[in-house]
């Protein structure tokens, strides 16, 4: 490059560095990356809420998580929850200027089911989509589910012509081994497009000019970058680098607080955080007991639940930052958390449980763990490691990145773990998906349990969670939904610890809504 | 041959001992350390850190070790002077309610052990090389030398940082806490030899045409008997140098790798570990958990190296 | 000298093949690279036309041989943690690297030949005493704690400066970024090339000192001397031109080792270089990244090495001569 043209292109991004500077940037900052812009490739809630701004469902959930429209206007229920009629909404634009259509809408459906996407569960297997006329798309099912769009506002639709066009029909798989145009481009119907997007480094996003719906915030621009480092990411709000982060480490809450630059939205999140226990296997992949799976054992299982400290988690691990819960489900999520106790923290009576079982000097057991997924993940899992020696048994810790940890533990790695710590926040908001999918039997082919990582299973519990799901009655799905849980928890299936608080750090200067979801969503925010 | 009578072996001790302290006390090397009060304080506290690291089962309040001495319950205790102190812990604790003492007794004890045995390996591996290549010259020393010219072109902790990750790669499933002492020890010295096999072939290719050499060699002993019992005593001496300031390196290094993540688990925490801990708690306040681990390694490394500096000089003739 | 040359040139070539075959064994056989790429219900039938497409059924050598060629093509593979070709993420990351790299160096450069000349010149001054003190902690100091450490300062309990990442900012061309241009981009660079910089620096104050101590008892600065030469013009016309030579020489060698220590301050400032991209490929196991770093930084050093080997080569006559020998 000439001296002249190296002058001009510093002239030139000097001037766009001032107008960008007059225009009002919101600077976000989370833990994680943004690895894939496929809306199919990985179902967690970070990615669902970054594509969020640029993909829509038919449906969508407003700032308390009820259910509302979204691409489609209104839906009708018929044949008792067999068959669903959406009406999409008119007039509705791509970002490349092309018009949403129900063609659209049947090609996502086939695209969501296809091998590789990560979302196939958000379309029941056997449901027939068939166009009525352009804006009206017709669902049947082959058994009734009055909550089939429950999680469609993270069935994001994508433009049959654009993906067509560009090659990317065919979903990315997380495992793909290079990316796809969808990968790495966005053409959505949403609010933002995607400027630009350098994966791991920074993604920027613009309003959609054409975008249907009533502007509810005040950018020009979301520029988004994952910082992993907690200390730094903290700096970085406080110094006003960046405008909003999540998550706030909760050791760091009260010196957010107490700066003049930024506060911290806290709340109860969805989502519990558990310990799993390997009891399918008739002999544990990590641990010195030979022959036998202590798991099984329903007496070991409860001595886990016994031994550990909830309280001082909450207390010391989660600076009081924390629910500690009986129930695998949110408490908000069901209409009587009361009815469900902690067991008593009582390690000796837990020494003389594993003494029953057989194990009087405790065992040695593997656990795997991530360290960069959920709040303080790390140390809850070490406090969990000395909690449990002193009940004898001793924990080899296994603290990894969490890409490590999932291609380790879930499905695709073959659940290879013993013990382990994981998150989960229902999809559907619902008790229904945490019986089916954490709950439910694993079995080859069907994608119940999928996410049962234990293989804990009882039959009576599946029939229930069946039941659960085609049950219209509030009251009477209730009573089914606790009878499995009172099986599950006298079963202890797992030990539930918490409900983690979500905390967000955000510029005073920053006005936006907390979802209990932890879907950080800047189309509600505004600057000033 | 007569039994010496209990005076005689008195005798012989009394004089052999007052000859070694003499020797000693008269010694160039000894001169020089006194003369140098810098280099006595160096030494002070290297010898009270090596020996708290070895008493840390006796002297440190608790084990951190053993999480089953752990309670939660005393996490983040700011030390004893401080306000929410606790007598229990003089320097505080850490966030998961280790003495912080006592978690740093025992990281040192890692620290100096990782360092210590990763220099060792990499002596072995350099003194090996550097006697195979010098002795036998030829095609071996060429090749052995272009790998060692290799290698000094990158430096030893980007080498430690590959190795770690290639033999993590390979002990896949094994927990870190079995695997990381392994491996870091792997890493220092895969990553350190160079210069002991250098300084080892340099002198050994001057010895091996001596005359005792020859001698051993009409003999008949074998090659590896002439290189350990004839060559290797008349090169070792540089070698020592050349631990002591390896160590200081070495330390730095573990440290490194255990801050970054890929070295020691928080579970049985070595120095880096300890102050990669405390780097979280950096803003929220609680400044004793990366304040006294970084403490302790900077003085460790400093002492280190200071005796590494004063022995290189002492040891060296032309500066003297 | 043509001859001298091609041997070294030979040789450089020699040491990145090395590089390469190292780089290689990672990447085919530590992390078997089809392993990475399935899942567990991938149909064998589907593996094996995997590995028949990534030709890992062909003999090793061909294997090494394609290997070499798609290196020569900046062609590495994708990255099992980002599934993006490790060149694009390597390239978007290196100006953040070289940036820094360069403020630091530069950084090292002149206050390093400050410190020395002030030491050299009056070697019993208080201030020399505190600069060696500082050279000392320099050398000894693992660079993490001296960036926390500067963090807690500076950041932390002042609030002067950002403690992470590059700022602000503006894209140059196609590929470059820089920081260069906004306020922020040049604060955040503050503590992270100071970091950086500072094992560097100590170096060259050291050698800076030694070298003018000793250009200072040479004859021909006595002979300025005696002629009545101003002391300043001694000092700085003669001495430390005299100086400045091996200490350009040290500070080019430096530069490689600069860039490979970028990782660790990289890491603590949270700078989006290739530094960090290469822990995470070591925390996550991610081979080609890996590899691909290895012989990047390589060919960096190779070609430091030879640049200044050549160089020597042409300007010192002693070594011209031993050359034609």
């Amino acid at each position: 490059m000439s001296i002249r043209k190296l002058c001009l292109a510093t002239v030139a991004a000097l001037a766009l560095a001032s107008v960008s500077a007059n225009a009002v940037t919101l600077r976000y900052a989370n833990q994680g990356d943004l690895k894939s812009l496929d809306p199919y490739t990985l179902n967690e809630t970070t990615a669902n809420a970054h594509l969020g701004h640029v993909y829509e469902g038919l449906t969508k959930r407003d700032r308390e998580l009820k259910i509302i429209p979204g691409l489609a206007e209104r839906w009708e229920v018929m044949d008792g929850a067999k068959k669903w009629r959406f009406y999409l909404r008119k007039g509705v634009k791509f970002q490349n200027g092309e018009d949403f259509t129900a063609d659209d809408v049947i090609f996502s459906a086939d695209r969501v089911r296809a091998q590789g996407s990560n979302f196939q569960t958000r379309v029941p297997k056997g449901a027939k989509f068939s166009k009525i006329d352009d804006h009206t798309v017709e669902v049947e099912l082959e058994s009734p589910n009055p909550i089939m769009n429950a999680q469609w506002d993270t069935w994001y639709i994508m433009s049959k012509k654009w993906a067509e066009a560009n090659n990317t029909a065919a979903p990315t798989p997380a495992s793909a081994t290079s990316p796809s145009h969808a990968s790495l481009n966005a053409n959505g119907t949403g609010p933002f497009r995607i400027e630009s997007h350098q994966p791991g480094v920074k993604t920027v996003f613009k309003p959609h000019a054409g975008w249907w719906g009533k502007k509810e915030h005040n950018l020009d621009e979301i520029v988004f970058t994952p910082i992993s480092n907690d200390a730094t990411r903290v700096a970085a709000l406080l110094s006003g680098e960046v405008d909003v982060i999540e998550p706030v480490p909760i050791q760091d809450i009260p010196r957010v607080n107490s700066s003049d630059k930024a506060r911290v939205l806290a709340g109860p999140e969805s989502r519990t955080i558990f310990l799993g226990f390997d009891q399918i296997r008739d002999e544990l992949l990590e641990s010195n007991v030979k022959g036998k799976n202590p798991f099984k054992d329903v007496r070991v299982r409860q001595a886990f639940n016994m031994a550990i400290d909830k309280e001082t988690i909450k207390t010391r691990v989660m600076r009081g930052l924390s629910t500690p819960s009986p129930l695998m489900i949110a408490p908000e999520l069901v209409p009587w958390p009361k009815d469900f106790q902690n067991p008593k923290f009582d390690p000796d009576a837990a020494k003389k449980l594993l003494e029953e079982a057989g194990y009087p000097n405790g065992f040695e057991v593997g656990m795997d763990c991530p360290n960069d997924r959920y709040v303080n993940d790390g140390p809850i899992c070490q406090a969990v490691v000395g909690m449990l020696a002193r009940i004898g048994v001793k924990v080899n810790l296994n603290a990894q990145p969490k890409a490590q940890y999932f291609a380790k533990i879930l499905k695709p790695g073959g659940y290879k773990t013993s013990f382990y710590l994981l998150g989960w926040t229902p999809g559907t908001f619902d008790s229904h998906n945490v019986l089916y999918d954490i709950h439910g039997c694993r079995a080859e082919g069907s994608p119940r349990g999928e996410s049962n990582v234990g293989g804990y299973c009882n039959k009576t519990v599946d029939e229930l969670a069946d039941k659960v799901l085609v049950e219209s009655d509030t009251a009477k799905r209730n009573a089914l939904i606790k009878e499995a849980f009172q099986i599950t928890t006298k079963e202890f299936a797992y030990v539930p610890l918490h409900q983690q608080a979500l905390a967000w750090g955000v510029a005073k200067n920053v006005e936006l809504s907390q979802r209990p979801d932890n879907s950080v969503l800047l189309y509600w925010a505004t600057k000033k | 041959m007569p039994t010496p009578t209990p005076e005689e072996v008195k005798g012989l001790v009394a004089s052999g001992g007052a000859t070694l302290a003499s020797r000693i006390r008269d010694s160039d090397i000894y001169l020089s350390f006194r003369a140098s009060p810098l280099t006595m304080l160096a030494a002070a506290i290297v010898v009270i850190m090596v020996a708290g690291a070895l008493l840390a089962a006796w002297i440190a309040p608790t084990n951190p070790f053993d999480p089953a001495t752990v309670f939660l319950a005393d996490a983040s205790i700011p030390p004893r002077w401080q306000q929410g102190g606790d007598p229990r812990f003089v320097i505080g604790t850490d966030d998961q309610g280790r003495d912080l003492y006592s978690a740093i007794l025992y990281g040192l004890r890692v620290s100096l052990l990782v360092g210590g045995m990763g220099v060792l390996l990499a002596a072995v591996i350099g003194i090996t090389l550097g006697l195979v290549a010098g002795y036998f010259g030829g095609r071996v020393d060429a090749i052995i030398m272009r790998i060692a010219d290799v290698q000094l072109t990158f430096p030893a902790i980007l080498i430690a940082l590959l190795i770690d990750g290639v033999v993590q790669a390979l002990m896949k499933g094994v927990p870190r806490e079995q695997s990381a002492i392994p491996v870091l020890v792997i890493s220092i010295g895969l990553s350190f030899w160079v210069q002991y096999a250098r300084t080892i072939r340099g002198s050994t290719m001057v010895e091996k045409n001596k005359d005792y050499v020859a001698a051993a060699r009409l003999v008949g002993l074998p090659a590896p008997v002439i290189m350990l019992r004839h060559v290797l005593p008349n090169v070792i001496g540089p070698v020592l140098v050349i631990l002591t300031i390896n160590l200081g390196l070495a330390i730095i290094t573990e440290a490194t790798l255990s801050f970054l993540g890929v070295g020691l688990p928080p579970t049985q925490p070595s120095l880096g570990t300890l102050i990669a801990i405390g780097n979280k708690y950096l803003f929220s306040g609680d400044w004793w958990i990366v304040t006294f681990p970084g403490l302790t390694l900077a003085i460790l490394v400093l002492a280190v190296n200071l005796l590494g500096d004063w022995l290189r000089d002492a040891l060296n003739p032309k500066l003297r | 000298m043509l001859a001298f040359i091609l041997r070294r040139i030979a040789q450089s070539l020699l040491v990145m093949v090395t590089v390469a075959l190292i780089a290689f064994v990672m990447f085919r056989f530590v992390g078997d690279p089809v392993n990475q790429m399935v899942g567990v219900d991938t149909p064998q039938a589907e593996v094996a036309r995997l590995r028949e497409s990534l030709g890992l059924n062909d003999s090793t050598i061909v294997q090494f041989g394609r290997f070499l060629w798609n290196a020569l093509h900046f062609e590495f593979g994708t990255s099992y943690q980002f599934r993006l070709p490790v060149t694009q993420l390597l390239g978007e990351r290196a100006p953040a690297t070289l940036e820094l790299a360069l403020v630091a160096s530069l950084f090292a450069l002149i206050v390093g030949v400050v410190m020395g000349v002030y030491c050299a010149l009056r070697p019993n001054g208080i201030l020399a005493r505190l600069f060696q003190a500082i050279s000392l902690v320099g050398v000894s100091l693992p660079t993490f704690l001296i960036g926390i450490l500067l963090i807690y300062v500076f950041a932390v309990t002042l609030g002067w400066l950002p403690s992470n990442g590059r700022g602000q900012v503006v894209k140059l061309g196609r590929w470059w970024t820089t920081g260069f241009f906004t306020a922020s981009g040049l604060r955040a660079l503050i503590l992270p090339a100071i970091t950086l910089g500072l094992f560097q620096m100590t170096l060259i104050m050291r050698l800076v000192r030694a070298e003018m101590m000793e250009v200072m008892r040479t004859d021909y600065v006595k002979f300025a001397r005696a002629r009545g030469i101003r002391t300043r013009s001694i000092h700085f016309r003669h001495a430390l031109k005299n100086t400045l030579i091996p200490v350009i020489t040290i500070a080019g060698l430096q530069l490689g080792s600069i860039i490979a220590f970028a990782i660790i301050t990289e890491t603590v400032f949270n700078w989006p270089g290739m530094g960090l991209l290469f822990l995470k490929a070591v925390q996550n196991v991610d081979i080609p990244i890996m590899a691909a770093y290895l012989m990047l930084i390589g060919l960096l050093f190779v070609t430091i090495n030879l640049i200044v080997d050549l160089a020597y080569g042409l300007v010192d006559p002693r070594l011209r001569v031993a050359m034609r020998s």
